[in-house]
């Protein structure tokens, strides 16, 4: 079967392997893999909100404010970050190597205008794109470290993450560099991505500690439940929108048939692994604890996507299915895991984005011949020492400089009125008392006033 | 004057305010309190971990009346207020010295 799916996608491809070969690239697939970069990278924008409105959902009242501050700065501290260094580092002169160039970007498109489109889209379309992922990557640590990290040192670690370590790993494959020489299959970024922010996440969860009464010394959990459920509920669904972006923009061109019958099936097996993922997660904590928490299954359809993401081209939509709902299942079973070993991950992203990145890049060759295990392996493994060592060392400085933690009486205040002076839900004050429940609606006290 | 301030389960607002009306009382006031008596809490879960919710939200509602209506009151909270399972609330009665209604300044039960 598999073979069969290899033999149908090769001669998809020969087609416009020819073309590429013998026949310029056309105004038309310039203008289309131009638009395709664009439009999906708005869909990948938009997961910031989606990360945002989960985060905001999944953290208490008194620490709203400042997470949806986090995730909105942290987003613009990418797009800088990665116009004055980043896309350099990453794209510019890697050959095999294990970084790029130092440089301000700035696009060049003499040759598209000339007449010359073999550059197949326009330069901007593409620090577009890529711009958007560094950004999702580096969504994936706010969440982890929410409710007791000082918000100018996260946005410091952002600056360096943004700025060099995601770029920097990301040149290996994505960059043309020794990893892909290597045979090393990403499709969309389960690893370089997910595992990145997860990474850089955990060794911030380590360094930072546990949010204080999380944990007792006899390994009791005290959950701390979130704000707003169908805030996270909301971000979910966003985030699973923007993957279509996500995945579907890293067919990277939309100008021919078989790019386009390739999207059609990454968005398919995308849709599909997020299912397979949610369900997978929804029955097993049901069998597990009784009943269904929101929130793990919420975790468990982004697990199933995390998963497909290193692959989302080549499985069959039954291999999509299971590769997302091992996914959730994972995820599942991580969330204890972390909570035994006593890091505090407020939001599930380790057992989402590190746990499952990692799943996700190791069933490349499960679908995918092209890829060697030996290879994904070591690409985990490259990835993951980089990443946890430079993080640490990122998290260390900054902790014996500036400090990286809130004082115990500010976690207890909530960030906040610690650290912004503002509140997520001031006023709000109940009216119109009645109705079967005996309570119903909200107005703020501007109303009440008069 | 007397204050009877009730403890109720918060569902059965409708029914009490109702029947309060009725006996021509024109005023109560009502909070959301969380309390607990012989109604022990509930174990929930969240992400894996439980935990013991105790105090279980009720409302209570304060009525300050004349002090010949305090047993008619008393009885149509009882009967309207009641389930028969635990957890359906108190009943407490006490004094009040002194009433005066803000916008005129009447005083005593003409104020209520």
């Amino acid at each position: 079967m598999k073979k069969y799916r290899v033999f149908v996608m090769g001669l998809l491809l020969v087609p416009s392997l020819a073309l590429a070969g013998d026949e310029p690239v056309s105004e038309m697939a310039f203008i289309l893999n131009t638009f395709s970069f664009l439009v999906m990278g708005i869909l990948v924008m938009w997961m910031a909100a989606g990360f945002a409105m989960l985060e905001a959902g999944l953290v208490r009242s008194k620490n709203v404010a400042t997470i949806c501050l986090k995730n909105i700065s942290l987003f613009g501290i990418a797009g800088i970050l990665f116009y004055l260094f980043g896309y350099n580092l990453m794209y510019s002169g890697v050959d095999g190597g294990f970084f790029g160039s130092f440089g301000l970007w700035s696009a060049n498109d003499t040759a598209a205008l000339a007449g010359d489109y073999s550059g197949n889209y326009a330069a901007s379309s593409d620090w577009f794109f890529q711009m958007v992922f560094c950004g999702a990557a580096c969504s994936v640590v706010s969440g982890c470290v929410a409710e007791r990290i000082k918000l100018w040192s996260f946005l410091a670690f952002c600056v360096v993450l943004t700025g060099f370590v995601y770029p920097i790993q990301g040149s290996w494959s994505w960059g043309g560099g020794w990893l892909a020489d290597l045979g090393f299959i990403d499709y969309a970024g389960s690893t370089i991505v997910h595992s990145v922010g997860g990474w850089a996440a955990l060794t911030g969860a380590v360094i930072l500690g546990a949010r204080k009464g999380k944990y007792t010394k006899s390994g009791r959990v005290n959950p701390m439940p979130g704000s707003n459920i169908p805030l996270a509920t909301l971000g979910t669904f966003i985030l699973w929108m923007g993957w279509y972006g996500f995945n579907g923009g890293s067919v990277l061109s939309l100008g021919s048939a078989g790019s386009v019958i390739e999207m059609s099936n990454v968005m398919v097996n995308t849709n599909i692994a997020a299912c397979g993922g949610m369900m997978a997660a929804m029955v097993l904590v049901q069998l597990m604890y009784k009943k269904v928490d929101v929130t793990m299954a919420l975790n468990g359809a982004l697990a199933g996507l995390v998963s497909i993401t290193a692959s989302p081209a080549s499985p069959t939509l039954g291999s999509a299915v299971l590769i997302g709902a091992v996914g959730g299942v994972l995820a599942v079973l991580a969330v204890p895991f972390f909570d035994r070993l006593k890091i505090d991950d407020v939001v599930g992203a380790l057992s989402v984005h590190l746990v499952c990145g990692v799943w996700g890049t190791l069933a490349v060759p499960l679908t995918n011949s092209s890829a060697t295990f030996t290879a994904q392996l070591i690409g985990v493994a490259a990835t993951a020492a980089f990443v946890l060592v430079s993080s640490s060392v990122i998290w260390l400085i900054l902790k014996v400089t500036i400090g990286i933690r809130v004082s115990e009486e500010e976690e207890m205040l909530g960030c906040d009125a610690a650290e912004i002076g503002m509140e997520a839900y001031p006023d709000f004050q109940r009216v119109s008392i009645g109705g079967s429940t005996g309570i119903s609606g909200y107005t703020t006290s501007s109303v009440l006033r008069n | 004057m007397k204050k009877v301030e009730c403890i109720i389960k918060p569902f059965k607002l409708d029914d009490i305010k109702a029947a309060i009306c009725d006996l021509g009382i024109s005023g109560m006031t009502i909070s959301e309190v969380r309390g607990f008596g012989r109604q022990k809490g509930h174990t929930e879960l969240y992400r894996g971990a439980e935990y013991q919710v105790d105090f279980i939200p009720k409302l209570k509602l304060e009525l300050v009346v004349p002090a010949e209506q305090v047993d008619v009151v008393i009885a149509t909270v009882l009967r309207e207020g009641s389930t028969g399972r635990i957890g359906d609330g108190k009943i407490f009665v006490s004094s009040i010295e002194q009433s005066i209604r803000i916008r005129t300044g009447e005083s005593g039960c003409d104020s209520l």
